[in-house]
């Protein structure tokens, strides 16, 4: 069986709630059957509307959504089978575990034999067999939350949409959701669409990401790439952390540029500048850019240590370089003892294939 | 820890349990400081007369006080045939102090309501008592009047015997004990309280059930709505509250009035003929459409207290799930506001039943109620037991609704904000 490549598909979807605002401007984007595709962004970016819109209770302003090929802008939530994972769980608190996950299959007609069997096998893929009889008041947040993750798949709907179900957990619970939801997602190949506004849950758990900002998708593609090669200074600030210089391309031949700085020059990847004279934001991650190099980069530069702070596995280092005091370097605590101490001159190297030069701030 | 003395103390040794005792005992008495004004006044204001209340409408000792001799001596009489002479004096030598203080008259009306006719032979017996010779009373009394001579009117006055009684009672629901001291129910053409009771009670039902059917949808548009608008709705819904009962009521009495605005309107829109007004006050409609209108609010409130904590998630969970609007709302979003649903409910019947202004100034004859029978037995015919009586059956009945509901619905899940 071949995966479509194009499953969900918004064409050029507008969305305005108020007729002067738009909160999603032209969006296309396309998920594969079977994907885990992630909308990340800052809060009011749009990327929940797009889920409400999938799932039937927001209408498009402009534009269509295709579900296998057909649109479903008329159709009602109801008759979509989108399965759907509430913020704050939406569990029927008069029902029991049981009841709950029964009421999709019920109001399918489904036989109770049926119905007793797809729950328990429901309930057992989240790993709360014994809980069928429980009030959902009687569990704890982290059960709730797989009762609603079993409730949203166990009618096997063909996509099942994830409104930030994570929030409201502590961290650790959090992070092994994460890996539940993941390695249910591997077992029965269901299309997800999981909106958070955590890089870190997004980055785990995707197969690909899509970042939202001003209602637009900045960068749609995998986890890693998203991190390495991010396309615009938007991504590369929101992804993970980042060190930027703001500057203007002095130079530019195959594959490299240079970036006149306020203070001095650095050489650069050239993303997203074409000619010499533009403006550019320079992006370095943090853990690209070492102390003392001992090959040979091509960048090479001296920094005053600011500021110390030990994080157990790494200590952050915060740098004054080239008149940016917000220079940050993690030096991993397996590195032999560099003198990082705080006033001391350090080198800093990198390699100009990571220094990417994207559009100005 | 100490396992010879098996006693935590503390620093200054006295033993932790008391110590947590005494401080205790300071915090009861504190609290029950605090709260003591408000026992004071619930005890006097409402334990008190409703104990007072009920020993009126049981007190039947006026009779039983005008005539202790004639009491005293029925004491070994059967009551099969005429007492003997003993009865008589006594009853004789009673009577003639009566007389004198003028007190005669009460007794007159009091064995009046006990046997029909004995007014006019006590009467006789006041004015011929005077010329009584010693002895023989017997003969004498029954000379006055035949119907001395009538065991009947002898078994009536003993009947009055006992310093208590349950006839105000039997009363309210048009029951009476008669001569031979079995309960019967009174001749047809006199029941009138059974229909008010049932009057009464069917109207709080439909009240509570229109105020229901009006309420939920508003409820939900509260609850619902955009905050800027709900403010002013909710203020539409309690300014009610805020106007005079008697204010609301009269206009209600203005705008149901045959001449009046609602049926201007109607004839105007051709709904009705000018000269064929329907009557919509001083019957049941006028009372019906008083108090809805007039408890609406004791309904919205706690249905939109239950509806505002369902969030709005739910509902959506339940279409998303596959569920059509309707099952959602009847499957997920109503069972939610049964809490709401049982609170406003069993507010609005327990103050239906007991409604008093609205019904006498609206309902005519046919829309009257319970209460303002007992109001008019308090300041019309001033007899008290008998509406201190059906006050409490009154009070009963709506205790019995309130035990009622709990064992079905259960007090615990009332939820009033």
């Amino acid at each position: 069986m071949s995966k479509k490549a194009d499953f969900v598909k918004f064409d050029k979807v507008d969305k305005s709630y108020d007729g002067k605002v738009l909160v999603v401007k032209d969006l296309n984007l396309d998920i594969e059957e079977g994907e885990f595709v992630t909308m990340l962004g800052p809060s009011g970016s749009g990327k929940t509307t797009c889920l409400m819109m999938l799932a039937g209770f927001e209408t498009p302003t402009n534009g269509e959504i295709f579900l296998d090929n057909n649109p479903i802008s008329n159709i009602p939530p109801h008759k979509r089978g989108i399965g759907m994972v509430f913020q704050n769980y939406a569990l029927f608190p008069h029902m029991t575990v049981f009841e709950n996950l029964a009421f999709p299959l019920k109001v399918r007609k489904m036989s109770q034999e049926d119905i007793e069997k797809k729950v328990d096998k429901a309930l057992s893929m989240v790993s709360l067999g014994g809980f069928a009889n429980r009030m959902p008041g009687q569990l704890s947040g982290g059960q709730q939350q797989r009762v609603a993750v079993a409730r949203a798949l166990v009618f096997d709907p063909a996509v099942v949409l994830m409104d930030e179900p994570l929030g409201a957990l502590d961290k650790n619970l959090r992070e092994s959701m994460q890996y539940e939801i993941k390695h249910i997602h591997e077992s029965i190949g269901v299309t997800v669409v999981y909106v958070t506004h955590d890089q870190g849950e997004a980055l785990t758990m995707s197969n690909r990401i899509a970042v939202f900002n001003d209602g637009k998708v900045q960068q749609l593609s995998s986890p890693d790439k998203l991190y390495e090669e991010p396309v615009n200074s938007f991504v590369a600030e929101f992804i993970g952390e980042n060190n930027t210089f703001g500057g203007e391309v002095s130079e530019i031949s195959n594959g490299t540029c240079k970036v006149k700085l306020q203070k001095g020059e650095i050489i650069a990847n050239p993303i997203s500048v074409k000619s010499v004279g533009e403006k550019t934001t320079v992006s370095i991650r943090p853990e690209r850019a070492l102390i003392n190099p001992k090959g040979k980069m091509d960048n090479n530069q001296k920094g005053k240590i600011e500021e110390v702070i030990y994080h157990g596995d790494h200590t952050r280092v915060r740098l004054n370089l080239l008149g940016n005091s917000e220079f940050i370097l993690k030096v991993p605590n397996s590195s032999q003892n560099l003198d990082i101490k705080l006033g001391n001159e350090i080198n800093i190297g990198w390699n100009s294939h990571d220094a990417r030069a994207l559009d100005p701030k | 820890m100490s396992s010879e003395t098996g006693k935590i103390l503390t620093t200054d040794g006295i033993p932790l349990e008391e110590s947590l005792k005494q401080a205790e005992k300071k915090n009861k008495i504190k609290a029950f400081l605090l709260v003591a004004p408000l026992l004071l006044f619930l005890i006097i204001t409402y334990m008190i007369p409703i104990g007072d209340m009920f020993s009126r409408s049981i007190d039947d000792k006026m009779v039983t006080n005008m005539l202790p001799k004639t009491y005293k001596a029925m004491e070994t009489w059967d009551g099969k045939e005429l007492p003997p002479e003993e009865v008589f004096e006594a009853f004789y030598l009673d009577y003639k102090i009566l007389v004198k203080n003028k007190t005669a008259g009460k007794l007159q009306t009091q064995l009046n309501y006990e046997k029909n006719g004995f007014k006019s032979v006590l009467k006789k017996l006041a004015r011929k008592q005077k010329k009584f010779e010693e002895g023989n009373y017997k003969e004498q009394i029954m000379k006055v009047h035949k119907r001395w001579r009538n065991v009947e009117y002898w078994r009536a006055i003993k009947r009055r015997a006992p310093s208590y009684t349950y006839s105000k009672y039997l009363k309210g629901v048009d029951m009476y004990s008669n001569e031979d001291g079995k309960i019967v129910q009174v001749s047809e053409d006199r029941r009138i309280h059974r229909i008010l009771w049932i009057r009464t009670v069917e109207v709080a039902f439909f009240v509570t059930l229109f105020c229901f059917l009006m309420a939920y949808p508003i409820a939900h548009l509260l609850a619902t709505l955009p905050m800027k608008y709900s403010n002013l709705l909710m203020i539409c819904v309690l300014l009610p509250f805020w106007t005079s009962l008697l204010v609301r009521t009269a206009s209600w009495m203005i705008l149901l009035q045959q001449q009046g605005i609602v049926n201007d309107f109607f004839v105007w829109t051709g709904l009705v003929a000018n000269d064929n007004r329907p009557e919509m006050m001083y019957n049941k409609t006028g009372t019906y459409v008083a108090m809805t209108q007039i408890l609406l609010p004791f309904m919205v409130l706690p249905l939109y207290s239950v509806m505002k904590t369902i969030s709005p998630s739910l509902m959506r969970a339940g279409k998303s799930l596959g569920a059509t609007p309707a099952v959602a709302f009847f499957k997920v979003y109503f069972p939610l506001t049964i809490p709401g649903i049982g609170a406003g409910c069993l507010l609005v019947f327990i103050l239906a039943i007991g409604y008093y202004i609205t019904p006498a100034l609206v309902g005519g004859a046919s829309g009257t109620l319970i209460s303002n029978q007992i109001a008019y037995h308090m300041k019309s015919t001033l007899d008290w037991s008998f509406a201190s009586a059906m006050g409490l059956m009154l009070l009963t009945g709506v205790l019995a609704i309130y035990w009622i509901y709990n064992k079905l619905v259960g007090v615990d899940n009332i939820k009033l904000g």
